[in-house]
């Protein structure tokens, strides 16, 4: 097993992604993303410091349009997908007051 | 398997013509579902009543004299990651089983324009992350050439849905090879169009800066076809190039003369014997055929995986945080908003899911950003590069599209590297944002299907498909 990554990391980077995880899920997930670092390795012997980083295949610009009002989505339509709504709008746990 | 399918093109002008009807075609193919989908699982949905409402509405726009379209009467199969208002689309998630999208994606509606009869949802490995379907929460999709192999993936149902004749025509999406090697597995056309050339919006994004829509099809001159009646600018996609799409029908029969080939000199190993054999023939046959074949470098292209696998994770943990119980999909109660992240996100995604959050989220985190996701976009831009000076000396490119035929069930499922290798030849066109397709070239070990990958500078659209129509005739 790769010494790349260890369990702690792994349990940072999975209360990062907002993942619940057993402590068995946790030690195979090390083992995993191990395997696939030591993989990724053969990047290491390119040399990059001059390389301009390439975020996306063509140069994007901003795209504007007029501020007009055109048709949006139906709120009703939208709000009966959400798995609970109260006064036309989406509705959540509490997010304050609670451990964590 | 029929031996002989219709082909879009072939059913669309007999329904313009009046000469065949829409609900006839449609009812064929419906048929052919009723009898073989038990054994292929190709779809997540089909969708029988809207589609016989559509198909009778576009014989009664011909009865009464209109011009349905280009497409007019073609069953066409949609990859369960395009939205489609008040029709489930799932992701095969069961984040997202039952959420009913309130619009439909630039693609449907350009293909209802069009006259097609959209007949079903495809299968795909969950949020398009795998190369066999596999990783489906509705269980696989099985090859229709052999159902004890895989079809390939991500896009496994939408190029099984054609080559088991369940639709005309179907439509995946491309983030590393998950429309070219399905159709290579299964033994169809498939293409990944240049980044922007057709619209992602209504696409449910897994990788925003590698995602492209694509068809497949039986025959070149189909997938031409559709290229054309969905690309062209969409201001629904600030990505989409304001250019309307290539053209590429009227070139197919242009041949190749005179064309480079250009042949990978440092092609990463790998590709079967078999599949090597039948590139071989595929660069003879365009010899033949009065191309010349060029050796040319791309030094970098080995790299491709290892950017691909830091890349298109990165951007997944990105675009998945939206899946968190509060909009859409499913919510696992909880005390508190944090919790119930934590619970829906863990029962909502599968393995190989979590799995790509997790490495993305890795290779973003504070201290390790520039040791992966800052070398990967730097490995990017060097593949590209040497993309870019090996169309200098060639008009094409030609590879395997698949490392190997179609594997058995089960084959890759423990190692999530072996799976991933499947894309080595497919990914750096993903990276580099130029176009890439898959034709068929005979077959290889017992009697499956091979796919020959054309690649193309970008906007090379229509080299590539001059290519792909000379090689569809020699291959016959």
């Amino acid at each position: 097993m790769s010494e790349r990554i260890s369990v702690d990391d792994v349990a940072k980077v999975a209360r990062l992604a907002r993942l619940d995880m057993s402590t068995a899920e946790l030690e195979r997930a090390t083992s995993q993303l191990g395997d696939m670092l030591e993989h990724f390795a053969d990047i290491d012997e390119l040399e990059l410091d001059d390389v301009v980083a390439m975020t996306q295949p063509y140069h994007l610009v901003n795209v504007l349009r007029d501020d007009v009002e055109t048709p949006s989505l139906d709120r009703d339509e939208v709000l009966a997908a959400a798995p609970e709504v109260a006064d036309r709008r989406f509705k959540v746990p509490p997010i304050i007051g609670l451990a964590d | 398997m029929s031996a002989e399918h219709t082909t879009a093109i072939e059913i669309a002008s007999g329904v313009r013509a009046g000469e065949r009807s829409a609900v006839d075609v449609l009812e064929q193919h419906l048929a052919a579902i009723a009898q073989g989908e038990g054994a292929i699982h190709a779809f997540n949905l089909v969708l029988t009543d809207e589609a016989r409402a559509a198909a009778a509405a576009i014989d009664a726009a011909v009865a009464a004299g209109n011009d349905p379209g280009p497409l007019a009467g073609v069953p066409v199969a949609l990859k369960d990651n395009m939205c489609t208002r008040g029709i489930p689309t799932t992701c095969s998630s069961k984040i997202l089983e039952g959420w009913k999208p309130p619009y439909d994606a630039t693609v449907v509606t350009r293909l209802k324009e069009a006259g097609a009869v959209i007949v079903g949802k495809t299968n795909l490995d969950e949020f398009a992350m795998g190369s066999s379907t596999e990783n489906s929460a509705f269980g696989p999709t099985r090859n229709p050439h052999d159902t004890s192999r895989v079809p390939g993936g991500s896009s496994g149902g939408s190029a099984a849905s054609v080559a088991a004749g369940f639709a005309a025509l179907s439509f995946g999406s491309d983030t590393g090879g998950s429309i070219r090697q399905p159709a290579a597995l299964c033994g169809v056309v498939g293409v990944k169009p240049t980044y922007g050339v057709v619209s992602r919006q209504g696409l449910v994004a897994f990788a925003s800066s590698l995602d492209q829509i694509g068809p497949f099809s039986h025959t070149v001159a189909d997938a031409a076809l559709a290229i054309e009646v969905v690309g062209g600018h969409d201001p629904g996609d600030s990505t989409s190039i304001p250019r309307p799409a290539p053209d590429v029908v009227t070139i197919l029969g242009d041949g190749v003369e005179g064309l480079r080939i250009g042949r990978i000199t440092d092609l990463p190993s790998g590709a079967d014997p078999d599949v090597v054999e039948r590139l071989e023939a595929a660069f003879d046959a365009l010899a033949d055929a009065g191309a010349k074949v060029v050796d040319v470098q791309v030094p970098a292209f080995t790299y491709g995986l290892t950017a691909y696998y830091l890349i298109a994770p990165s951007e997944a943990s990105s675009n998945l945080a939206r899946y968190d119980g509060v909009r859409y999909g499913l919510r696992v109660d909880a005390p508190d908003t944090n919790s119930m992240y934590m619970a829906t996100r863990a029962a909502g995604f599968g393995d190989e899911v979590k799995r790509r959050i997790m490495l993305g989220t890795y290779a973003l985190s504070a201290g390790y950003y520039d040791a992966y996701y800052g070398k990967a976009l730097k490995v990017r831009r060097l593949i590209t590069d040497d993309f870019n000076r090996a169309y200098e000396h060639a008009d094409v490119l030609l590879t395997p599209a698949s490392p190997s035929v179609a594997f058995p069930f089960g084959d890759k499922t423990d190692n999530p590297l072996a799976m991933y290798l499947c894309d080595t030849y497919t990914i750096p066109s993903n990276l580099s944002g130029d176009p890439a397709m898959s034709v068929p070239f005979g077959t290889g070990a017992e009697g499956l299907p091979v796919g020959v990958q054309i690649l193309a500078p970008a906007l090379g659209e229509p080299v590539m498909f001059k290519v792909a129509a000379e090689l569809e005739r020699r291959a016959s």
